[in-house]
């Protein structure tokens, strides 16, 4: 009750009139970063920051904390319409959002999205209200193991039941594994796999992967296909708009679990892109449409956009409270709070409680906001869709050279965005899936540093990761869902054993 | 009134004089940029966009100023990326002592010597920090419990200014400790802050919150005398109440990491003034005294000679560490 009496002197704080002014702007510049790709959350504030210098802190964050929200929802937006994640922890987004959108279908995808982020956002704040401090706690208990636990268990929620060939997908893997270790490598300092390339020690960005192996890999094989080529008549309706928020609630369960999957990664520095991917995976084989996901479902659009805003929300959560940032963008703005002349940790709740639950208030304000004027620009971004391929195709090359070079102002970049746009043909045409792929790239060298920071504290020894009831249960859970599928197929089998044809299709049916 | 006017005039034709003589020699004719060697948020981007802003502020210079980060590979990309643009006055890397450790330690395609040293800005202290509830009250104590040979040190990258502290520590406390190296400070402190670690040697900046909030405190500094008066950062105590570790028998005198600001390398030495000249005037003024302040940084300022002899120095000193651990890259 405590918690509810500060919220509300926080209101007073974050509904005023400069302060309303403040998030329309940080909304609507960080929709602008979100949507143009490279430019992202992280840089937008990062570029922003010294404008902040000569304010109050609060008013300070919640330029930056609008910005980020509006770069949440931004990140969408070419996702769905282009296949160019704006933002990593969109990628999860464009597997069902861009089939809807090139299905006659944008606005009900844009809509979807955006309702769902918000749902998704919506609970992070009230868990940060209601749970501050206990859940900052919770933090502290990850070490290295429960670190690695909890990428395993990504990967395998991810992982476990995809949809091409087992082979194929342990292939893609170990190609976005082996990319993931370009340069320097955490553990022992050494370069690893820079090909006589003297740049490559920097690795490979993830934002310059996604671009090609999407957005270029996208139009190569729209060039090819003359289906893709058309231009999408969609038509443009205000009321599908409010049609597809309204029909949100039906999927009710899909929103919950997300969401609290999003929380929890959010929490545990997991963060939003494996919470995004984590929230996808899980929904595709729990779902009872999971078979259809990646043709444009509409769960497989809500899952990753409630976790990925639960996430990048609930990060904020232990920035505040212990001073550790959650996201790229939580960490620039964590240098923010230092240069405002405050500390983050514990203590920021009880000496600065002005900032605080300001802030905390201005994210439910700055939510509001900021999915009224993201819906407002439904039918806008809609009308893209209607120009021409032979238009809009260029454009599309523009924006990921201009994004991959963005990263940080290098040629490599584009000339290695470009080679990723034919390593993303290359796995379309062959039926290679790129999802597998992507997840190594991101998060493969963070679990191969927490394994290897894990057998370092062990002396060598596996029994860490059965050393405590978390880092078990995390492990267990893991294993479950990659062996899952595995174990259905054989019950299968088990049961009809009398028939061979039968058995020839259970086993087809393991390999495919 | 008037007086101030005519103080304000005197004080404009000073700085006016002052800055007569770098007319006449290099100018920079269009924008410049900054290259951090570290991601957003970071200590040298901290710095990096420091300067940047009190040069915009005061005007030091016509041109606009962008900083970029190139933190990738510990920095090695920024580095890599100055050594490629030799010859381009327009660019300014800003680092720490790794532009000349880390090429000792790992094949990286850069050497200290392809770039134009211009200063040594800003030394950040080192402290052996270890968890709230820790049973140790000295450095001493905790060398005891050291000795048991089970003890997790943490820090920031691996055969880095952290690790190279760890082994001094082994060395002078005749203890074995299990290095665990993070991507950052900021990582490795609240590991320390979830007991999976016994220890880290953090600078001030990276575990202030930390300290404050009541998760780690510091043992010792590892400087020849305390570190000045400030703010008290905890209710009872500031950084001057943290003992040196020679007092408390850590026979390790001094170890600093100093922020260093580099040209591409064969620019010339009219270029390289013009740049000396600049981060001395951001020196002297009152948002830098802030800045250390804030970020609990020594003030100093190594050119020239001094700035050559330091690197030289602390060179010989990685080598024989580096050597002893079987670091050494061919």
């Amino acid at each position: 009750m405590e918690n509810l009496s500060e919220l509300w002197h926080g209101f007073t704080i974050a509904v005023t009139v400069p302060h309303l002014v403040l998030m329309v702007v940080g909304v609507l510049l960080g929709i602008l970063v979100g949507v143009l790709p490279g430019l992202g959350a992280p840089n937008g504030v990062s570029l922003l920051l010294p404008l902040t210098f000569g304010m109050q802190p609060v008013s300070a964050i919640i330029l930056l904390s609008s910005m980020y929200w509006g770069a949440l929802f931004g990140g969408s937006v070419t996702s769905i319409l282009f296949n160019i994640p704006g933002e990593p922890s969109s990628v999860a987004t464009t597997f069902d959002g861009y089939p809807m959108a090139r299905d006659g279908r944008p606005t009900t995808a844009l809509a979807t999205a955006f309702g769902s982020a918000a749902f998704g956002a919506l609970i992070g704040v009230i868990l940060i209200t209601f749970l501050a401090s206990w859940v900052a706690q919770v933090a502290l208990a990850f070490g290295p193991a429960e670190y690695f636990a909890v990428y395993f268990l990504a990967f395998a929620s991810f992982v476990g039941m995809g949809g091409a060939a087992p082979i194929k997908t342990i292939v893609a893997l170990a190609i976005g594994f082996a990319i993931a270790a370009i340069g320097i490598d955490t553990v022992s300092g050494s370069v690893r796999l820079t090909m006589g390339i003297d740049e490559l020690v920097k690795g490979v960005n993830f934002v310059v992967a996604v671009m090609g192996l999407f957005g270029i890999g996208e139009l190569l094989v729209a060039v090819e296909e003359e289906f893709h080529a058309r231009a999408v008549s969609s038509k443009i309706d205000w009321r599908e708009v409010f049609r597809a928020v309204g029909r949100l609630p039906r999927h009710g369960v899909a929103l919950l679990r997300s969401a609290a999957i999003g929380c929890w990664m959010g929490i545990t520095p997991g963060g939003p892109t494996a919470a995004s991917f984590m929230s996808y995976g899980i929904a595709r084989r729990f779902s009872r449409r999971g078979r259809y996901f990646g043709t444009g479902e509409v769960e497989g659009i809500i899952s990753p956009e409630t976790a990925d805003h639960a996430a990048g929300t609930s990060a904020l959560l232990p920035m505040l409270s212990l001073g550790i940032p959650g996201s790229a963008t939580a960490a620039v703005m964590m240098g923010g709070l230092m240069i405002w002349g405050l500390n983050p940790g514990p203590m920021l709740f009880v000496d600065q409680k002005d900032f605080v639950w300001g802030l905390i208030a201005s994210m439910y304000v700055g939510n509001i906001v900021a999915v009224a004027l993201v819906l407002l620009t439904v039918p806008v971004f809609a009308a893209l869709m209607r120009i021409p391929f032979v238009v809009i195709a260029p454009l599309i090359v523009i924006i990921c050279v201009v994004g991959a070079y963005s990263v940080s102002n290098s040629y490599l970049d584009v000339v290695m965005m470009l080679g990723f746009g034919i390593v993303g043909y290359l796995f379309k045409k062959l039926f290679y899936p790129l999802a597998p792929l992507v997840l190594a790239i991101v998060i493969g060298d963070k679990a191969e540093d927490a394994f290897r920071q894990s057998m370092l504290m062990s002396k060598g020894s596996l029994g860490i990761f059965f050393a405590n009831k978390l880092v078990t249960c995390l492990i267990v859970a893991g294993i479950a869902l990659l062996l899952l599928p595995l174990a259905l197929q054989l019950a299968r089998i088990w049961r009809k054993p009398a028939s061979p044809a039968t058995e020839t299709t259970a086993h087809e049916k393991v390999i495919i | 009134m008037g007086r101030t006017s005519i103080f304000l005039l005197s004080a404009a034709a000073t700085v006016l004089a002052g800055t007569m003589p770098a007319l006449s020699a290099w100018q920079p004719q269009k924008p410049i940029e900054f290259i951090a060697t570290a991601g957003p948020g970071g200590g040298t981007d901290n710095l990096a966009r420091a300067v940047q802003n009190i040069i915009t502020k005061h005007k030091l210079t016509e041109q606009p100023i962008v900083v970029v980060n190139k933190g990738g590979g510990s920095g090695a990309e920024g580095y890599v990326y100055g050594k490629a643009s030799a010859g381009d006055p327009y660019k300014v890397i800003f680092g720490t002592s790794n532009a000349w450790q880390q090429p000792l330690v790992s094949k990286v395609a850069f050497n200290y010597t392809d770039l134009t040293p211009i200063a040594a800005m800003a030394q950040d202290e080192f402290l052996l920090w270890v968890k709230q509830d820790a049973p140790y009250k000295t450095a001493g104590d905790y060398l005891k419990a050291a000795a048991s040979g089970e003890f997790k040190m943490g820090g920031a990258q691996s055969k880095d200014t952290d690790e190279v502290l760890t082994r001094m520590i082994e060395k002078a406390g005749k203890v074995k400790l299990t290095y665990i190296p993070f991507k950052s400070g900021a990582e490795t402190a609240v590991q320390l802050a979830g007991g999976h670690l016994e220890s880290h040697v953090n600078n001030p900046s990276e575990s202030l919150g930390q300290w404050r909030g009541g998760t780690q405190r510091p043992l010792c500094v590892f400087s020849p005398k305390r570190l000045p008066q400030g703010q008290k950062v905890t209710a009872t105590e500031g950084w001057s109440d943290v003992p040196t570790c020679v007092e408390q028998g850590l026979d390790i005198k001094q170890y600093e990491q100093p922020r260093t600001v580099w040209l591409p390398g064969k620019v010339t030495t009219d270029q390289a003034a013009f740049y000396v000249d600049l981060m001395k005037k951001v020196q002297a003024t009152p948002e830098w005294k802030d800045y250390i302040e804030k970020t609990s940084q020594v003030d100093t300022f190594l050119t020239g000679a001094e700035f050559d002899k330091f690197i030289k120095d602390d060179l010989e000193h990685v080598k024989q560490v580096a050597g002893e651990q079987g670091w050494l890259v061919k």
